[in-house]
Parts: C-alpha cells; structure tokens; sequence
C-alpha cells in the first residue's frame, strides 16, 4: 500500500493521535471509562494501522516479533504477580488494600498495576496474532509494490 | 403481552439459531467460525440486555440514588468477549495449517483426503 | 501463614508458570519449571485435602471481597478429592513429558507446549476449585483453549482437523453453559454456588430455572464427551501428542464430570434434579448407550490410541450411569470410577507413548511381538487392560463393583447386564493386544528396547497405584462414600 500517498500522509497524522489515545484511555482509567483492554487494542491498533500501510517488515523492525512475545508474558506476570505481592504482604490473593499504609491507596495503586498488566498482554496479544496472520506468507507486503 | 413484548429476546434467539445453524450446516470452515462467533455474540446480547433496567442510567456514583442498570453482566461479558476473541484466533490459526497440509478448507474435501489416505 | 493461602496458591503457581515457560525460552529450562511446580501443586492439593478432612469446608475470598459479592474458592470434600485427581496426573505426565515432548513436538514449540500444559493445568485446577459459575466458565475456557492447542501439536495432521473439530464443540458446550448461567442469575441475581443452591430452592420449578439447568446439562454433556455428544473425543485423543492424550484422558473430562455432579447435586439439589426433571432414566439411557456402542467400537480399531479413546466414551458412560442413581451407592461408584479411570486411562496412554517413542507407530501391527521386543510397556499395557476390564485386585474392579451394588440395590438387575456385557467388550480388545504382542512372531527388523527411564517409571507409577488402590481401597472408597454422602445430603 506504500504508493497510496493519502493513505501514507493521512496514516503517519493519525498513528501518534492513536497511540496518545490508547495511553490515555489506559492511564485514565481509574478516573472514568477506560482501562488495559479497551487501551491495549486500541494501542495495537495503531502499532498495526502502520503495519498496513508501512509493511510488515517495517513495523518487525520498530518491534521485533521476540519482544512483543515477551511483553504477552510479561503482562501476565506483572498481573499474577500483584496478587503475590499482596499475598506475601500478609493479605489476601489479589487484595490491594494491603499494598500500602491506607487501604485506598493500596487499591488505587493495585488496579493501576494490574491494568497496565492487562494493557500490556491485550496490546501484544493483538500485535502477535497480527504478525502471525500476516507473516505466514507475504500477500501485504507484495502483492501491489 | 402486548407486541413486541420481550423483543429484545427474540433478536438473541433468532442470532442464537442462526449462528448454529451456519456451524452446522456450512462445510466452509470459516463460515463454521463466523456462525460460531454469531452465536457466541448473541449470548453476550442477551448477557447485556438482563442487565439494563428500564429509565436507568449509567451505574456512576453520583449525589442522589439514581436508578442505575446492573454492571456486573457487563463485567461479565468483557471477559467473555475477550474469550470469544480467543476462541476466534484460535480457530482461524487452526484452519490456515488445515488450509496448509490439505490445500482446503471444505470439510468434504478433507474427510475424502482423510478416508483415502 | 502459608497454609491459609493453600487454595489461591493451587491456581497461581501453575498461572505464574506458564508465562515463566515463555521467557525462559529453552526447552530444557522450562521442562524443569514446570516439573518443580506440578510437584508443588500436587503437595498442595494433598494439604488441602487433609486440611477438608480435619476442618471441613475451606472457603478463600479472592482479594478480599466476601461471598457472594466475590469470588470465592471453595474447597469441600468433593472438589479436594478431583484436586487431588488432577494434580497428581498432571505431576505424573509431566514427568514422563521431557523425552516424549523433545521427539514428538520438538521443533522450537517444546516452550509453547510447555506453556500450554501449564494454562491446562490451571484451568483444570481452577474450575474444580471456584465457588463461582461464571468463573467456571472463564477457567473451563482457559483450559479448553490450552488443550486445543496441545492437541493441534499432534505430528499427523489429523491432529489439526481433530483439534478444530473439538474447538467448536467446546465452544459450542461452553457457550451453552454460558447461557444456563445467565438465566440463573436472571433467576437467582447470584453468580455464587453455595448462594444459588439456597436461592434456587424456592423458586422451585420456574421455566427459567428449568431452561437454565437444561443449558448447562447440555453444555456440560459436551465437555464430559457424553454419548451421543462424544464425536469430538475419539479423533482428539488419538492424534494429539502421547503426553497430550494421557494427561487429557485421565483429567479434562473428570472434571467436566465434576462439575457436572455439582450442578446435579450442590445447585439444584438431588430433588430437582433427579425428580422435577426426570434426569435418572435419560442419563443411565445415555450411558449404557456409551457404555456398549464406545465397546463395540473399540473393538474394531486398528489405531490402539483410538481404540482406547473409544473405550474412554465407555468409561464415561460408567461415571454417568452412577450419578444416574442419584444413590449415595451410585454416586459413590462414580466418584470412585472418576479416581480409577484416571489411574487406568493415565498409565495406558503412558505406554503408548512409550511405544511411540521407541517404533513412531501405535498400529496393532506394530506391536507383533512385543512382548519380548519392550517387555515392561508391555506388561504396564496388559496391567492397565487389566484394571479396564475390571479384574478382581485392579481398580477397576472395585468401582465396577460399587455400580453393580447400586444398580441391584435400586432394583434394576438389568443395568448390572450391561455393565457385566461391556466389561465382556473389554476383555475383547485387551485381549486383541495381548495376541498380538505375546503371541506372534516380531517382524524382522523390527526396533527393540525398552523407553528410557524418565517415561517408564511414571507409567509403572500408575500401573502399580491401579493394583495398589485395588487391594487397599481405604483412602479411595472412604473419600468417595464420604463424598457422596456429602453431596446426596447436602440438597435435601
């Protein structure tokens, strides 16, 4: 899709707006609607807007496939592992209250954590299943160069 | 009962049916996938139209005691799209190596290669 | 400290596992990790029944939030004993995987397969754990998803067809049971199943907690692979992975079936269920139908792994036919036929593998002559059959046993034929083994030696434990009666 300039010019405006969105729909979260699902696709989704009009082999480039394996693992962790720490805190699994001295700070600072978690697994879950449809052979990246 | 009633029913009965019978009556295994997200995505209609009460607003605390619809189903349903999700990746994964070692994705196809073989 | 955490930890050791298997990235390393935490998570499923023994129902409120509001692990004499099940083969498989996995899956997915053992076992683990019917559902997905990919990773690309055959009859059945408890919480307003049993009584036969209980008998009858809905069963467990069979087998239906008695028995109660909606008569229909039409067919395969897959349906049909009684007796022939299958289906799948691993084939004409070529995997097969047809000493016969009690103490003589018919079935296609394997020649060339160690010994574990708790039935009847009583009681 590289020589469709509109395309080109229109998607290199948006991607930033999108990821900007996506950061803030993530972080607001504990303020009003929002939180690591919604933020996660709609991060992916701008990461894989710019696969589409960039190319596959670009987009591996800006991440590569390894890391964003990682990051599906490392959400996950980060998640089970605020449950641990607030098990090892002496509360209950998964219980934020205990995570600092008053009980609603440890709750807001546990659903900031375990979000980010979930953002972070839900964008690389995205991004891999993209890169594992797209790379098995390589229609978008040649068919119309 | 007064027409349409309960119409909200009807609409995840009639996407209900329809999902299982394109799962069931279609050889195309995308098309078994997309009857089975229709019938997963009618569950999750009917998840959300329990929840709603009539006249209610979003459940926010706000001064005063509104009356609000139920969260809870709508929690529920997140986690149960994200498993649809799940379910939907899976399964197109599963049919692109099916389309690989066969060359097909018709389920007659694959049951004569499988017989024959 | 420790001790009071027992139920979360059960389910987030094997969860904090699985993403460790990614990043650790060699095959090696994660195998090792694995191996650790299925040991730990068997020791602390044994805790946890001891801790059910001395002090009762354990009740753990995740993050805190009291039930019903949360969610709540839920730990009784019922689902400590499916625990213990669960664990202990998942331990046992894992084990025996290291070789078995390097040569039959290899290729770099050695960490995903691990991964996903890991995500299977968790959700085997929690849905028999949770005191919540919507968590149920998430865990029964998370468990289903893990096994269709462990399934797919099968060498012969059957395993791909068999897989996506399985994932939209586990979708199908999952959704279903989705739908029942939707209409249960329309009726009850509780997702708790302790809460729902006490708000589901009054309400007694409204349509929609009749719909709902046909949803999610339904939906459950096709996780368990309840004739007739087994069709996904067969062709699964035969091309998946040896490692991937056994474990499978001997686990994810048990605990469909599980879940299947605590809808029966624990929610709506033994009154509604077996008197209301009539279940008796339709599930000992289903399952002498799955007892005999899973015999016959397993007679006639030339694929052993099917053959014991087909077998497998039959079994199912045995556990059914006992919560069929709705008799404290019944309940405690299927309980205890949950405990001993596993053992049985747990150690043949083993062998098999081992024969895999040594000739790549599980054909009957791969094992001509067998018995000199391999003669502990074939002896652990022939312990195995053993236990299947119900010889007096293996496990088998004592849950045999307990059925046809229940069925003469119910009065119905004519169900004890059809459990004695089937078991005739079986000795059929044991024998068809033992003819082959001790009876003719080896062809010329054919590979010889035993399986390494790593794989022979946890098969033999099974074997020996199908002998073992055929003579001292002590801690298996004990625990299944008092199951059972505690279920039976507990509605009316």
């Amino acid at each position: 899709m590289s020589h469709h300039l509109v395309v080109r010019v229109v998607s290199k405006l948006l991607i930033p707006f999108i990821l900007l969105f996506g950061l803030y729909v993530q972080f607001h979260g504990d303020f009003g609607p929002g939180g690591g699902f919604q933020a996660g696709v709609i991060f992916a989704a701008g990461f894989i807007l710019y696969a589409l009009v960039y190319g596959l082999d670009n987009a591996k480039r800006i991440i590569p496939e390894k890391y964003i394996r990682a990051g599906v693992a490392l959400g996950l962790l980060i998640f089970a592992g605020t449950g641990v720490a607030s098990l090892l805190m002496g509360g209950n699994y998964l219980d934020y209250s205990v995570l600092a001295e008053e009980a609603p700070k440890g709750q807001h600072l546990g659903i900031f954590v375990v979000e980010f978690g979930v953002g972070l697994t839900v964008a690389s879950v995205m991004i891999v299943i993209f890169f594992a449809f797209a790379g098995r052979d390589h229609q978008i990246d040649e068919k119309e160069e | 009962m007064e027409w349409p009633g309960l119409y909200n029913y009807w609409i995840v009965i009639f996407l209900m049916m329809a999902g299982l019978y394109i799962v069931m009556a279609r050889a195309n295994l995308i098309k078994k996938m997309v009857g089975l997200s229709i019938f997963q995505v009618s569950v999750f209609v009917f998840y959300l139209t329990m929840g709603k009460v009539s006249g209610g607003t979003a459940p926010i605390v706000i001064d005063g005691d509104p009356v609000y619809s139920n969260p809870l189903p709508h929690v529920l349903i997140l986690t149960a799209i994200v498993v649809g999700v799940a379910t939907l990746a899976l399964g197109l994964a599963l049919i692109v190596r099916i389309k690989e070692s066969y060359g097909t994705i018709e389920e007659d196809d694959i049951e004569k290669q499988e017989t024959d073989a | 400290m420790i001790a009071a955490h027992l139920p979360a930890l059960q389910i987030v050791l094997p969860l904090l596992s699985a993403p460790l298997c990614v990043l650790l990235v060699r095959a090696r390393l994660a195998y090792a990790l694995s191996l650790i935490v299925c040991w730990l998570a068997f020791a602390i499923s044994i805790m946890l029944l001891g801790q059910v023994l001395d002090g009762g129902v354990i009740s753990y409120r995740l993050g805190g939030w009291a039930p019903p509001w949360g969610i709540e692990y839920r730990v009784d004499l019922v689902n400590a004993y499916v625990l213990l099940i669960v664990a202990a083969i998942g331990a046992l498989v894992i084990t025996y995987a290291g070789p078995s996995v390097a040569r039959e899956i290899g290729g770099g997915r050695e960490t995903l397969f691990y991964t996903s053992y890991m995500l299977c076992l968790t959700g085997l683990l929690g849905v028999t754990i949770t005191g919540d019917a919507f968590n149920i559902f998430v865990f029964l997905e998370i468990s289903s998803l893990s096994s269709y990919i462990l399934i797919s990773l099968g060498t012969d690309r059957r395993a791909l067809t068999a897989s996506f055959r399985y994932l939209i009859f586990g979708t199908i059945g999952a959704t279903f049971f989705l739908i029942g408890v939707g209409l249960i919480y329309q009726a009850t307003g509780t997702l708790n199943l302790a809460d729902m049993a006490n708000r589901v009584e009054p309400l007694g036969a409204s349509r929609t907690v009749q719909a709902a209980f046909a949803f999610m008998a339904v939906g459950l009858a096709v996780k368990a692979a309840l004739f007739p809905l087994h069709s996904w069963l067969p062709n699964a467990y035969a091309y998946a992975p040896s490692v991937v069979s056994a474990f499978l087998a001997a686990t994810a239906t048990k605990v469909s079936i599980y879940v299947l008695i605590r809808t029966y028995f624990s929610v709506f109660g033994p009154e509604f269920s077996f008197e209301v909606m009539t279940l008796g008569p339709v599930l000992m229909v289903l399952s002498i139908a799955a007892m005999l039409i899973g015999s016959m067919i397993a007679i006639f395969q030339d694929d052993i792994k099917r053959s014991f897959a087909y077998s497998s349906v039959a079994q199912i049909g045995y556990m059914v036919l006992g919560i069929g009684f709705a008799t404290v007796l019944g309940v405690t022939g299927g309980m205890l036929h949950l405990f001993n299958h596993a053992l049985m289906k747990g150690a043949l799948f083993l062998a098999l593998g081992c024969l895999i691993w040594r000739t790549g084939s599980v054909s009957i004409t791969a094992m001509q002559g067998l018995g000199k070529r391999m003669p502990w995997t074939m002896a652990a097969i022939v312990g195995g059959g053993l236990s299947l047809i119900g010889v007096p000493l293996t496990v088998g016969f004592i849950s045999k046993w307990y059925l046809l009690l229940a069925a003469i103490d119910s009065g119905l003589w004519w169900v004890a034929v059809f459990i004695l018919i089937s078991s005739l079935m079986a000795i059929i296609y044991v024998w068809r083994l033992v003819e082959v394997a001790y009876l003719s020649p080896s062809p010329d060339g054919a590979p010889s030696g035993e399986a390494p160690l790593v794989m022979l010994i946890p098969t033999w574990v099974l074997v020996l434990a199908n002998f073992y708790f055929g003579v001292d039935t002590r801690v298996s009847v004990g625990v299944a009666t008092e199951a059972a009583k505690y279920l039976l009681g507990a509605g009316s």
